[in-house]
């Protein structure tokens, strides 16, 4: 298998394996602007529906996160447009970004003269984004150079049987040449935190992951009464786990088995390489996201149930936990993960076709959610409360 | 033959691969062991199979860790369910 790929350097040292041209509004007022600006060029739009909070905390929590995905290096350039009179500051995004060396520029709608102004200008500087990003040039990486995101999505109760544990076979791979995984999903580590404790490599990771993990468990007694207790989602009750103890214990098998080196917050980058648990709501689309502005580059996503959602930046890879969703819904998975379960293949066997799949994405191999064009974008309103609990 | 997975030794639930009719024969595999099994009601695909008769109360054990208790008593060969099953945490007068 390729144990390199071709990977583009940016000004701050960190490796993409996209090469985007990301246009970001800053406010739900800029989002229709900003996709007309990115219609049919090479970019990518991430409309929203915030920006203009009276809550400063939201407004902080999205220039963060806007800023941050901004740096991610599968970013090559990007282009923010602005409103005018919003709360989110279109100066601080365009400083925060430009941190990182690369180019960015911004845009006021109301500065400019409306939106048939702003498309023209916004479309006239990623026209010349793409240009300048046409020029650059790949150089041969390492594995210690990815970020790997894991996230399960629509799980039944296969995903802890196959997709989970293959994709932690696969995990336990990168680990072992270098490089570094971010798993997340707080509230489905209730009831499976003391397996992932014992693997913390100091106190103070391990007592970060129970903090984290207990704060999540409160937020689930808080609507007890409206849940009846039950804190996973219909689906999953429908593809026949019960409890969220259930579900977490299958869900951390994609943690593979390797030590846990660092507890981070949502949308932080990792200090350490190897594993790292990142504070996150259980809602699959803000969940990746928050991991692919901590600088993750690669996706892995486990579905047992099945689910087409993507990342505007990142090539998310779907593992499907059983056969016959795979072939159900074959335009949406990318690596069958059923031959566990009739026998055809053992979970090291798939572990380690996962991890080719991941390397040859990062050599540039289009994942489905980039052939589709499965683009979700959300914000956590509040992380790193779960909010959806389940999925 | 039906076909259930056992992940455990520890475990008292297995995990049927394929739905399976009442008093149809079940061969549950896994963690080094295969036994058969008579269904005791239909179980959809997915859903977990009682490996013994349990009590209201019993903990119920997949992974080898608890995943709840039983809130009926549940024969063997039964699905273990919402119905006669309950998780334990994030709730107020839970453990953990």
């Amino acid at each position: 298998m390729t144990t390199t790929f071709p990977g583009y350097r940016r000004p701050d040292g960190q490796v993409g394996v996209r090469n985007h041209i990301l246009v970001i509004p800053t406010a739900i007022c800029s989002s229709r602007t900003a996709e007309a600006i990115a219609e049919g060029l090479p970019a990518v739009v991430i409309p929203h529906e915030h920006g203009c909070h009276f809550d400063s905390r939201a407004n902080e929590n999205l220039e963060r996160l806007l800023i941050r995905l901004g740096r991610s290096p599968n970013v090559a350039a990007a282009l923010v447009v602005s409103l005018g009179c919003e709360s989110a500051s279109m100066e601080r995004i365009t400083a925060g970004i430009a941190e990182s060396g690369k180019p960015v520029e911004g845009l006021r709608i109301q500065e400019v003269g409306g939106t048939i102004r702003t498309i023209t200008r916004g479309r006239e500087i990623v026209e010349r984004f793409a240009r300048d990003t046409a020029a650059l040039k790949p150089e041969p990486c390492g594995a210690e150079e990815l970020i790997l995101a894991v996230e399960c999505g629509g799980s039944d109760a296969f995903s802890g049987l196959s997709a989970n544990p293959a994709v932690g076979a696969a995990v336990d791979l990168l680990i072992d040449d270098g490089g570094t995984v971010i798993f997340s999903e707080t509230g489905e580590m209730v009831g499976a935190e003391h397996l992932l404790a014992r693997r913390a490599v100091d106190e103070e990771t391990r007592r970060r992951l129970l903090h984290i993990v207990g704060r999540a468990e409160g937020g689930f007694r808080n609507i007890e009464a409206h849940s009846g207790g039950v804190y996973i989602a219909v689906g999953n009750l429908a593809g026949g786990l019960t409890t969220i103890e259930e579900k977490s214990l299958g869900c951390i098998h994609k943690g593979g088995t390797r030590p846990l080196v660092e507890v981070i917050g949502y949308t932080d980058r990792p200090t350490r390489r190897g594993l790292v648990i990142m504070d996150s709501t259980g809602h699959d689309v803000a969940s990746v996201i928050g991991k692919v502005a901590g600088g993750a580059q690669v996706v892995c996503f486990t579905t047992g149930r099945g689910t087409p959602t993507g990342c505007p930046i990142a090539p998310v890879i779907k593992v499907c936990s059983n056969s016959d969703t795979s072939r159900h819904m074959a335009d949406n998975v990318d690596v069958d993960a059923g031959t566990i379960l009739t026998g055809e293949e053992s979970i090291a066997q798939v572990g380690r076709r996962i991890y080719e799949v991941v390397m040859a994405v990062a050599a540039g191999e289009r994942t489905k959610t980039e052939i589709l064009g499965h683009r979700e974008f959300a914000v956590a309103s509040r992380a790193p409360i779960p909010e959806g609990v389940g999925r | 033959m039906k076909r259930a997975v056992l992940i455990h030794p520890d475990d008292n639930v297995a995990t049927v691969v394929q739905a399976v009719a009442a008093g149809e024969t079940i061969r549950v595999s896994g963690a080094g062991d295969t036994r058969e099994l008579a269904a005791a009601e239909a179980i959809p695909m997915g859903h977990k199979v009682a490996l013994a008769r349990l009590a209201a109360g019993d903990k119920i054990t997949k992974y080898g860790e608890t995943i709840g208790r039983a809130t009926a008593a549940v024969a063997s060969g039964a699905c273990v369910h919402i119905h006669n099953m309950e998780g334990l945490r994030g709730r107020t007068g839970g453990v953990s």
